[in-house]
């Protein structure tokens, strides 16, 4: 950063032809910093709520599970005829009945490791993976429900298909958050420098009768908005990848709050912001200042 | 060099310089006189731009002023120097930057030698480090004569140079534009002080155009 006040400091000719406009400037960093700080936020919440999505979509998808119901006696030909069905079903990449003991180890949470699960009637679980091209879920439910009425299918999908569609709903948001965060910056920048303009209209009128081009009267504006917004957008920035560091760590548990932040590669994304901010800076500054010196002679 | 044909300024209500077909030609000196508010600095910006003619046109060294780009449009300014009525300045800017600042827009090397002899030449030299505010009217035209022939320009063209100058600065600034004259410039100088144009008269072959009922009018050698 120091280099970049350095490159403020230097003797640009075009810089020192509008005056120092103190106070004013440093709202447009102060302006560009808290952008840039939601623009962390909101680009955490974008990341966090798609790798949430995708965990989601990527656990459940392809699986299914179909619960088995019969008298003990009829349970293991049940079971196997699902088995068998299954196997005919086209799509279906493999299926297996889980042991009682995986079955036990499942209820273990709610009922503890002392469940008498035999002397329960304890339903038979299978399950089953498809693959990429899935199968006819309408179908085999007809099938199931015709040969072994004790069946029942269970597919996954069914809820989490909305999880993952709120997941996903936040990440949209999360983005047009950030497309907002990058309009008003736009709109704030503009402002400030339309202001800077009508204050130095004399300035800029001397210099058109002085005959300096329009490239370099716009300049001295754009570069000064330029450099206060990259300067601002760079602090805002840094303190926002500080906050989101800070915050408690991920656990499996926590699932969504607690996911959020970046991981690994992720931490270079919000280091696009500073140069976004200042091109956002750059094309307000420079199409207010072309509009002010059309309206000159 | 400054070409009008036909031209005819009107505003608002009403046609304020009409039927105006003149030349300025390299070298020449004239002055430009006429009642207050009869069009002197109308006709003064119609010549480097700052209004365009509402009928017929302006040319600089054959370039139609309105058919010129807006970088053109810098670009002759750049060889017309002009000397405001109220001239403007950077006020943020000492005087001796404000002088050199028609180099530094155009990304000209500005010699501080050069800039010294200029400043010297106006009686500004120890002022190079005031600011305009704090400048005197008198000050202000000398150094706003420096700015405008700080780039060697083709034509100078000055309004009311002497508007705020007492008889003895006057002079002075008159005998800076005729030197000028005799280096070849180009002048035309906007004035209704009578006596500046006899004084003139007698050191240079200056002649006088006159706005009279919206028309600009070479006037005799009468006056």
């Amino acid at each position: 950063m120091s280099r970049i006040f350095a490159f403020r400091r230097s003797e640009n000719p075009a810089d020192r032809i509008v005056p120092p406009s103190g106070f004013t400037a440093r709202l447009t960093s102060f302006t560009a910093a808290a952008m840039a700080f939601l623009a962390v936020f909101a680009l955490a919440l974008s990341l966090a709520s798609g790798k949430l999505a995708a965990r989601w979509s990527e656990a459940l998808a392809q699986t299914a599970t179909i619960r088995v119901s019969a008298p003990a006696a009829q349970m293991e030909t049940q079971v196997a005829k699902v088995l068998e069905i299954l196997k005919q079903t086209p799509g279906v990449a493999s299926a297996r009945a889980l042991s009682l003991d995986e079955q036990k180890k499942l209820l273990e949470p709610w009922f503890g490791p002392d469940l008498p699960i035999d002397a329960l009637p304890m339903p038979r679980l299978i399950d089953l993976r498809e693959t990429a091209q899935g199968f006819d879920a309408e179908g085999l439910k007809n099938r199931l429900e015709a040969s072994v009425p004790g069946a029942v299918f269970d597919d996954h999908s069914a809820w989490r298909k909305p999880l993952v569609a709120a997941a996903q709903r936040l990440r949209t948001l999360g983005l047009v958050a950030i497309l907002l965060i990058a309009g008003a910056t736009a709109a704030m920048i503009t402002l400030a420098a339309n202001a800077a303009l009508a204050a130095n209209r004399p300035v800029i009128r001397t210099l058109r009768l002085i005959g300096a081009r329009d490239t370099f009267i716009a300049r001295a504006f754009v570069r000064r908005f330029t450099l206060r917004a990259l300067a601002g957008a760079l602090i805002g920035t840094a303190a926002g990848m500080g906050a989101v560091a800070l915050l408690p760590a991920a656990n499996e548990a926590g699932g969504f709050l607690t996911g959020l932040g970046f991981t690994g590669i992720g931490w270079l994304l919000p280091l696009t912001i500073p140069p976004l901010a200042a091109i956002v800076a750059f094309l307000a500054t420079r199409t207010a200042a072309f509009a002010t010196l059309k309206g000159l002679t | 060099m400054i070409e009008f044909q036909q031209v005819a300024y009107s505003y608002g209500g009403g046609e304020l310089l009409t039927e105006i077909t003149l030349r300025l030609p390299p070298g020449s000196f004239h002055f430009l006189t006429g009642p207050s508010g009869a069009g002197k600095s109308t006709f003064l910006k119609l010549c480097y731009g700052e209004l365009h003619p509402t009928a017929g046109r302006v040319t600089v060294d054959e370039a139609d002023l309105r058919k010129l780009s807006r970088d053109g449009v810098a670009l002759i300014r750049q060889r017309v120097g002009v000397v405001h009525q109220d001239c403007q300045f950077l006020d943020h800017l000492p005087l001796a930057e404000n002088v050199a600042l028609p180099l530094t827009v155009t990304g000209r090397p500005v010699s501080e030698s050069d800039l010294g002899d200029l400043l010297a030449w106006v009686g500004l030299k120890p002022l190079s480090d005031h600011l305009p505010p704090q400048l005197s009217g008198g000050e202000r035209q000398r150094a706003a004569l420096a700015r405008a022939i700080i780039m060697a320009p083709d034509v100078i063209l000055a309004d009311e140079p002497t508007g705020n100058l007492d008889w003895e600065m006057s002079l002075r600034l008159l005998t800076l534009l005729i030197e000028l004259n005799k280096m070849g410039k180009t002048i035309l100088i906007a004035t209704h002080d009578m006596n500046l144009i006899r004084n003139a008269k007698s050191q240079v072959a200056a002649r006088v155009l006159r706005i009279r009922d919206r028309r600009v009018q070479l006037a005799g050698s009468d006056l």
